[in-house]
């Protein structure tokens, strides 16, 4: 028997259903959605390709059940920025050259964007601190915070 | 025809120009490789490299990478030798395109070939507009030709794309969306998961699939021996029907084996096919000469990319279609022709990338999983999808390995003889269609088994990479004690041997340097006459600030490593900081590298930077645990790897030789990172540790045994 669910996703609202109860929010995306960027890594929480926003704050959508998302606003990294209106970070990931195989950028990327949104001041620490539970395995780390740290600070001056 | 033995090996093979460019959609010249994305950047490399010679815009190349009906076959992408070797032929093959556009635009247009050039496909007489381009050209000529190799290569001093460092073409796609193999959505596809033995040499005895088959979504469930699988119309409902498969399957397990993960002792124990090599001479009196000698070791290493393994497969008639992101598409096709026993013309393999790919990895066992699933579900496209457990578990690994050095050292200090003798199961164990290797192929029925395999050195010995020096040493003997039994599935991990063989050889010369009291970066620049050897080494040290004598056993030092990946390939130095508490911890990382013409440099400095993160990762971290027959690691909790708060700060200086070919580096830097970590270590520690990884348990189990004689 399927369960109706219903989500908000990148500000659009979604009727779905699911087969289990337990589906996690994960498979909603990718499988229901088609929004393939928030990526599966372990299932287990472990890696972070899987982070998307629940209203504004990170989560890992392979664990969390998709029922405890309805109400809430989910934000994927499609809904951050696109190709032709690139978020800061993706723009600052790119020119950085912050990657190798890329597989873990959506989630990092995701994970990051709360952070540039804060009032804090802008430090590689937050940074570093921020990503303790994403993972990357093609050693493109050093980059990465550098391109974070060049965008906070970039949008941190905006704000002044 | 004789294959003209100065080509490159891949134009040899692949001799027309149709193997490698193609202009027939206008505007746009299409370039043809085997060599792959694996998370390198060898896309945008070899599209930088045929529009600088095409002369055209990047934009207007296509690379068409990795498909059997229309890419060259290379064999894999794999070795460091995608730009060598593929990048030097599309190379060659582009410039001998464009010559051949210049020859037939003279001919049709009346004027001396001398008169006539290129420019963004346009055909110029003395540098005016002619009607001509390469679109309207290309009908008249006859790509069929055979490559010569006489056309001019561009000057990288005055070239538009090589030698400039060029933004990689598929990120972009990479931070905004869909991009992975594991995100194509093909039309009615399925979703599918493969049930895995619980242990290596586990065996089937009963399946109850009742359970299973009741759940939704699901289409069908295969069993053939011991490989169990199941299809199903949404993805968690085939994550929900392979637990249900799992509590129904009863397993008969192996004996144990109880192999120590003491692999320095434990290794040499078992059954070996050995082989050796032996250069140079020995002179025979040894008065006042020091001899030292060491083991070292490393534990079994897991790819752990961070996406686990994905392939799709469709049956049509006769004719299987699977996407990959196999290192080599002509290979897997051949290992899954003999592994479905049907012809290579009725396989068509495509390749879509994946998470980074060090080596031999999950992607291909995945390809034949996905072919053993769709075959039963004509016109349906079935996706596999592996598990973190999956991956873990029954990806292929980097053999564990013992290496043990012998050297003496003449009174003037210079080495006089320096053996080697290395314990490790294969690292060449890549699937064919002789051997197959194929994991789904070991499971089924009938099955086609793992092979049992040995490498000698007379021959491809992936085990013995830079097991010689590179250093000027009077004799050199090398044996290589191959072992075929090992209980893991081993095989091709980035650089191979290289790691241990260049952690244990760089190790050992610092012991020797110390043994003889002459600092270890003029101790090896005392044996190294290659000029290109010497400026990476002088270049490190110099912007380290290298300090000869530092004091030792204080807690933080820094050491030195040094190899030339393969003796043939990149020149690679590392200095590396550490402070050593309970753990290691690398505060700073510098490098110097020598690889030749980079066609791109940021994407070179790129790979290193990976290639030490990476390493030190291995070197701090990383190790295969097996308890009984099982593997025990299946998930990032048990086995960890280097995390953003532990990751050292890494300055790479790339030195100036576009006057040299292109060197590989995808696997130039992993060696002489670990070593200049255990050099580090050791000085800081003022204790040496000879084993791998360099974990708290280890550390604080060396500091209790010291002195440790070996």
């Amino acid at each position: 028997m399927q369960t109706p669910l219903h989500l908000i996703v990148n500000e659009k609202a979604y009727d779905l259903a699911v087969d289990y109860q337990d589906t996690p929010l994960l498979y909603v995306l990718r499988d229901d959605l088609g929004l393939k960027g928030t990526r599966f890594g372990c299932g287990s929480g472990e890696c972070g390709s899987c982070t998307v926003l629940l209203d504004g704050r990170a989560v890992k959508s392979c664990e969390t059940p998709a029922w405890s998302c309805e109400g809430k606003a989910i934000t994927t990294i499609e809904g951050l920025g696109t190709l032709e209106k690139l978020h800061p970070i993706q723009q600052a990931i790119l020119d950085w050259q912050a990657g190798q195989c890329g597989y873990c950028l959506s989630g990092i990327i995701v994970s990051a964007a709360e952070l540039i949104e804060s009032d804090g001041y802008p430090s590689r620490d937050k940074i570093v601190a921020r990503l303790g539970s994403n993972l990357c395995r093609c050693g493109a780390h050093g980059r990465i915070v550098d391109a974070i740290e060049a965008a906070w600070r970039k949008s941190a001056r905006g704000r002044e | 025809m004789m294959k003209d033995s100065r080509l490159p090996r891949s134009i040899q093979e692949n001799p027309r120009l149709e193997n490698w460019v193609d202009f027939s959609v206008g505007g746009t010249a299409r370039v043809f490789t085997a060599k792959v994305e694996l998370g390198q950047g060898i896309v945008t490399a070899m599209a930088q490299i045929a529009a600088e010679e095409l002369r055209l815009e990047l934009s207007r190349i296509a690379v068409v990478s990795g498909d059997t009906r229309y890419s060259p076959d290379e064999g894999y992408t794999a070795g460091s030798m995608s730009i060598e070797i593929g990048g030097t032929s599309l190379r060659i093959a582009c410039a001998e395109a464009r010559e051949a556009m210049i020859e037939e635009g003279a001919r049709i247009l009346n004027v001396e070939v001398s008169r006539v050039s290129v420019l963004e496909g346009a055909v110029l007489i003395d540098g005016a507009r002619s009607d001509l381009d390469y679109w309207n050209l290309a009908p008249r000529l006859d790509l069929r030709r055979e490559i010569t190799g006489h056309a001019g290569l561009s000057d990288p001093a005055t070239a538009r794309y090589l030698g400039k460092s060029v933004a990689r073409l598929d990120l972009y796609r990479k931070v905004t969306g869909a991009a992975f193999i594991q995100d194509l959505e093909l039309p009615g596809m399925l979703h599918a998961r493969v049930l895995r033995p619980p242990s290596i040499g586990a065996h089937l005895e009963s399946l109850d699939k009742s359970a299973a088959a009741r759940l939704p979504g699901v289409v069908s469930i295969l069993r053939s021996g011991d490989f169990v699988g199941v299809c199903c119309e949404r993805e968690y409902q085939a994550v929900k029907a392979l637990e249900a498969l799992r509590a129904g399957a009863k397993w008969i397990e192996a004996e144990d084996t109880a192999i120590s993960h003491n692999w320095a002792e434990s290794l040499p124990r078992l059954r070996s096919v050995d082989s050796q090599t032996e250069r140079g001479g020995l002179t025979g009196d040894y008065t006042g000469s020091i001899r030292l000698s060491a083991t070292y070791s490393k534990p079994a290493i897991a790819h752990a990319a961070m996406g686990p393994s994905c392939a799709i497969a469709l049956w049509e008639a006769d004719t299987l279609c699977v996407w990959t992101h196999s290192q080599g598409v002509f290979p897997l096709r051949a290992a899954l022709s003999a592994a479905l026993g049907i012809a290579q013309s009725g396989v068509i393999v495509i390749h879509a990338q994946g998470a980074g790919c060090y080596g031999h990895n999950g992607a291909d066992d995945a390809a034949l999983d996905a072919a053993l699933l769709a075959r039963g579900i004509p016109g349906r496209p079935v996706r596999v999808q592996w598990m973190r457990d999956d991956e873990l578990v029954w990806a292929p690994v980097g053999s564990p390995m013992a290496v043990k050095i012998s050297a003496i050292v003449s009174p003037d200090g210079k080495i006089a003889d320096w053996q080697t003798e290395i314990w490790s199961a294969p690292h060449g164990r890549r699937p064919s269609g002789r051997a197959v290797n194929l994991l789904g192929a070991a499971h089924m029925e009938p099955a086609i088994p793992i092979p049992e395999l040995h490498e000698d050195l007379r021959f491809f010995a992936g085990g013995a990479r830079n097991s010689e020096p590179a250093y000027d040493i009077g004799h050199r003997m090398v044996t290589l004690h191959s072992l075929p039994e090992l209980p893991i599935r081993t095989s091709a991990l980035r650089t191979l041997g290289g790691y241990a063989n260049v952690f244990a050889a760089e190790s050992f010369i610092d012991e020797l340097a110390d043994a003889v009291g002459i600092d270890a970066l003029d101790f090896r620049l005392r044996h190294l006459s290659d000029p290109r050897a010497r400026r990476v080494l002088e270049e490190v040290a110099a912007r380290a600030h290298w300090r000869r004598g530092a004091e030792r056993g204080t807690g933080s030092a820094a050491g030195i490593g040094f190899c030339r990946y393969k003796n043939t390939a990149a020149y690679v130095a590392v200095i590396a900081e550490v402070e050593t508490g309970q753990e290691v911890r690398v505060g700073k990382v510098y490098c110097a590298v020598d690889a030749g013409l980079a066609i791109n440099p940021d994407g070179v400095i790129n790979q290193i930077e990976g290639g030490i993160i990476q390493s030190i990762s291995w070197t701090l971290k990383e190790q295969v645990l097996l308890e009984r027959m099982r593997i025990v690691i299946n998930a990032w909790a048990n086995y960890p790897i280097l995390r953003f708060d532990e990751v050292p700060v890494v300055e790479v200086r790339l030195i100036d030789a576009t006057q040299f070919p292109p060197l590989g580096v995808g696997e130039a830097a992993q060696g002489p990172a670990a070593a200049a970590v255990a050099n580090a270590v050791a000085r800081a520690l003022d204790l040496r540790i000879r084993d791998l990884p360099m974990t708290r348990e280890r550390i604080v189990a060396a500091s209790i045994e010291r002195p440790h004689p070996r």
